[in-house]
């Protein structure tokens, strides 16, 4: 720390940095990549807000934290006050503050960042949650008084946990049935331990478990029970948010060899089923020594790192576009980069190569330019003739993005979905086409982030709750 | 915990029964679904057909042969011991119509998949001509069973100490020889459904097989299972495990059998190194 940062001329204070394991040994284990901050470090970094009349850093914010509200508190070291103030808005801070892309969220807009670098909010939400998690000092939320409904949530992933949340306090029942042996959606199978270590999600599950909400465990709606049969036995309303869980694959010879996984395959294996710990768990995960892995989003990176951790030589990163369109949050690309992946970008995979016992050896990719803007607005990347060329490799991860799983809306009536297969619900209620049936998250809107999902939780539990009192 | 209230060996020990309380799952499960198991915290999902159910008793029935870790680990579980998890019913159940003469193919422990589908069959009025085979007479499996759920079994083994001396194949092709046959269903290893079906196919007849690829979450949001039916990717955990047996990939999938064979090794000689 220099001397500079001590004196107490504000405006002179630095964001208060994140210590961080070291890329070169991070890069072979699974812990967490940050290592937090100390109530110290907190405290400046508080000190740095200007705690704004008109706080635009709120505008960036998907459910609205009082962002200044909660950084007077922690530069006061009122730590338990800060937590129940980001809990008011936010019920999963310590995931947040941890994944929420806050540099075109909050921290895009803090004005600090106009001329310097943004106050470090998600740092700071991180912090606090982190704190109440070891110390468990805030009174819990209060429970209104039982109102003898009773709610079905199908999902357990961000929107899920969000509706169950809101609706256990407001007086409601609240049960909720998730396919998978574990809970949190994508947040435990999908994003890495060293991302968003899984305790830290299933401590808040447990939160939820222990304000009265049920968790029931390996439910696939749709299979073991239907949504008709949920209101049969007495759920008032459903809340379906079951996430975009179906992967895209590219459809390019060679791609059922042995060592091409899905992204969601892929990743699964690692977080759910610790395959990285194998053989102490007995789920395998093919370890690559030349990984390669396509696609350039969040989820890219967190399989081109992980592929990193499970002992790969290379792990590269290969993307259509330009490293302008690159989708994944500047951190990740920046911690990927750190810990040795590389991009190949304006390549496009042509064809699989295997050996004999069906094995991947070698990708064939085609170089692109750079055409007309396309739908997106994004610059459409066109084949340059001829310039074939490949790529050594034993393990490709496919990531270029999800679709919706029909397994549930396909053996659900009366839902209406869009041409992509995912569920039309209203955006300011949540309330799809089927009476007394809501939806929100990654089912609605396609791949999203785990705070608008939250926040589609949120509109959709205050849609549910006023149905539950008032009518639909 | 999903509780085993009723285990059997069969075939020298080598398959094992067992029956679970999962009154959810009983009550739903139809011919040709499945369910996936976990045996405890560190263990991996499995996929098994529900070989019967009773839904009155809210118990369903498994049959598995034990070839590594995980299945030995099922074979430790005891009466009133249980699965961590059991998650189903999964898959696209049997298309059952009466199309008049049907024979099911069965060989190893696809006999115990190729039960509930035998008696459904037959219960929607067809004709049902039964064949199963095993390798050695002691390693037969529910003959009494398929006798009951068929109109004639044909018994088979590769070294002739018990019915017929030879092959499965051997007494279909006698069967087709005589006509009339409108579907086969072959369910088994998969070099045993790849030689059917390129038997009936020469003869024109329908034939369904039943997929057993590497499976995750069994509920299509992996792409772990896929399989290449009809020159297109299917994913057998929601498409199928049930696909016409004319258009199935059988080399690759073969081949993506032994993805993890490696591992599979070390995993499971690991396990018997810690259980001697
Ligand atoms: C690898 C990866 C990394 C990501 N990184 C980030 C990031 O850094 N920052 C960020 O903001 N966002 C990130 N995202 C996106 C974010 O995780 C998602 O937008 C968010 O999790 C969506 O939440 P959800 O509640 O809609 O559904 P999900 O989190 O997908 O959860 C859905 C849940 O429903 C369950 N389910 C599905 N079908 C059924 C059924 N029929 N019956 C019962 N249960 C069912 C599923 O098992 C799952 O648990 C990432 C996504 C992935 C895949
Ligand atoms: C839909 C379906 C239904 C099945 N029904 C039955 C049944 O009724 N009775 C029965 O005996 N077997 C059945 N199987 C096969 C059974 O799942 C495998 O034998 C079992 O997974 C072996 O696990 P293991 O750890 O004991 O053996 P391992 O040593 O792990 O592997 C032995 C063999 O099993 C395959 N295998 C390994 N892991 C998996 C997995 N996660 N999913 C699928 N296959 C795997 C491997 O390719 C290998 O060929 C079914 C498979 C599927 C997909
Ligand atoms: S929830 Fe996300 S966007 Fe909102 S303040 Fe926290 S980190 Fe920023
Ligand atoms: S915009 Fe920045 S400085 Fe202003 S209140 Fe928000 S965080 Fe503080
Ligand atoms: S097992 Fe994952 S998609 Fe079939």
């Amino acid at each position: 720390m220099t001397q500079a940062a001590q004196k107490p001329k504000k405006e002179k204070i630095p964001r208060q940095p994140m210590p961080e394991q070291a890329p070169d040994v991070r890069a072979r284990n699974f812990d967490e990549v940050p290592i937090g901050q100390s109530p110290e470090a907190a405290i400046k970094e508080a000190e740095r807000c200007l705690q704004c009349k008109k706080p635009v850093c709120i505008q960036g914010c998907p459910v609205e934290v009082d962002i200044p509200g909660f950084i007077a508190l922690v530069k006061q070291g009122d730590f338990s006050g800060a937590i129940s103030k980001v809990w008011e808005k936010n019920t999963l801070p310590a995931v947040c503050g941890r994944v929420c892309p806050q540099e075109i969220q909050c921290e895009g807009k803090c004005i600090v960042g106009k001329k310097g670098e943004p106050v470090a909010i998600g740092n700071l939400e991180r912090f606090v949650a982190d704190h109440e998690r070891k110390n468990r000092n805030a009174p819990l939320p209060e429970k209104a008084a039982s109102t003898g409904k009773k709610v079905a949530v199908v999902g357990s992933g961000p929107s899920g946990l969000t509706v169950a949340g809101d609706l256990i306090l407001k007086g409601h029942e609240v049960s909720i049935f998730e396919a998978f042996h574990k809970p949190g959606g994508v947040l435990v199978y999908g994003i890495p331990e060293f991302r968003l270590p899984k305790d830290i999600v299933f401590s808040e599950v447990a939160g939820l478990e222990a304000l009265g909400v049920k968790v029931a465990f390996n439910t696939v709606v749709g299979r073991t029970v239907s949504l008709e049969e949920l209101f049969e036995q007495g759920f008032d309303a459903v809340f379906l948010g079951v996430g975009a869980g179906l992967p895209t694959f590219l459809n390019v010879p060679g791609e059922n060899l042995i060592g091409i996984y899905s992204a969601n395959e892929y990743l699964t294996r690692s977080n759910l089923m610790k395959a990285y710990r194998f053989p102490e768990y007995d789920t395998p995960i093919i370890r690559g020594k030349n990984v390669i892995t396509l696609g350039a989003g969040n989820v890219a990176m967190d399989a081109a790192r992980t592929a990193l951790r499970l002992g790969a030589e290379s792990s590269r990163i290969v993307y259509r576009r330009s490293r302008q369109e690159v989708p994944a949050r500047g951190a990740e690309v920046h911690h990927a980069e750190e810990e040795g992946v590389e991009f190949f970008f304006l390549t496009a995979p042509t064809r699989f190569i295997g050996n004999e016992k069906a094995r991947l050896t070698g990708m064939e990719g085609l170089r692109m330019e750079l055409g007309e803007p396309d739908d997106s607005g994004r610059r459409r990347p066109l084949p340059i003739q001829d310039s074939e060329f490949e790529l050594e490799c034993d393990l490709v991860i496919i990531a270029v993005g999800a679709g919706a799983n029909p397994l549930l809306t396909r053996s659900t009536e009366g839902l209406e979905l869009n041409k992509w297969g995912y569920i039309v619900a209203d955006e300011e209620t949540g309330k799809t086409t089927r009476q007394r049936v809501w939806a929100g998250g990654d089912i609605v809107t396609g791949s999203a982030t785990v705070i608008l999902a939250m926040g589609a939780g949120r509109v959709a539990a205050d849609s549910m709750h006023k149905y539950l009192t008032l009518g639909w | 915990m999903f509780k085993i209230v009723n285990r059997e060996e069969m075939a020298e020990g080598t398959v094992v029964l067992n029956e679970i309380e999962a009154p959810l799952i009983s009550r739903k499960a139809k011919p040709g679904q499945f369910v996936i198991l976990k045996v405890n915290e560190t263990g991996e999902r499995i996929p098994l057909t529900m070989a019967d159910t009773d839904p009155e008793k809210g118990t369903i029935t498994i049959i598995y042969m034990v070839v590594g870790k995980s299945t030995a680990l099922f074979k430790a579980l005891k009466v009133g011991e249980g699965y961590q998890d059991v998650i189903g019913p999964l898959g696209t159940p049997t298309h059952l119509e009466k199309v008049g003469k049907v024979v099911c193919v069965g060989g190893g422990t696809g006999v115990a998949v190729l039960h509930p589908i035998t008696r459904a069959l037959k219960g929607v009025g067809n004709e049902v001509i039964c064949i199963i085979g095993a390798r050695t007479r002691d390693l037969l499996i529910l003959e009494d069973q398929m006798k009951a759920a068929s109109h004639d079994l044909r018994v088979c083994t590769d070294d002739g100490s018990y019915g017929h001396h030879g092959f499965v194949t051997d007494v279909l092709k006698e069967i087709l020889e005589e006509g009339g046959v409108k579907l086969v269903v072959a369910i088994g290893p998969v070099p045993m459904m790849k030689f059917v079906s390129k038997m009936t196919r020469d003869y024109n007849v329908k034939t369904m097989v039943s997929l057993n690829p590497i499976m995750i979450d069994g509920t299509g949001m992996c792409g772990g299972c896929r399989v290449s039916v009809g020159g297109k990717t299917k994913f057998a955990c929601v498409d199928g495990p049930e696909f016409d047996g004319h258009q199935v990939d059988y080399d690759e999938l073969m081949a993506r059998l032994q993805a993890y064979a490696e591992e599979e090794k070390e995993s499971y000689d690991e396990h018997c190194a810690l259980t001697q």
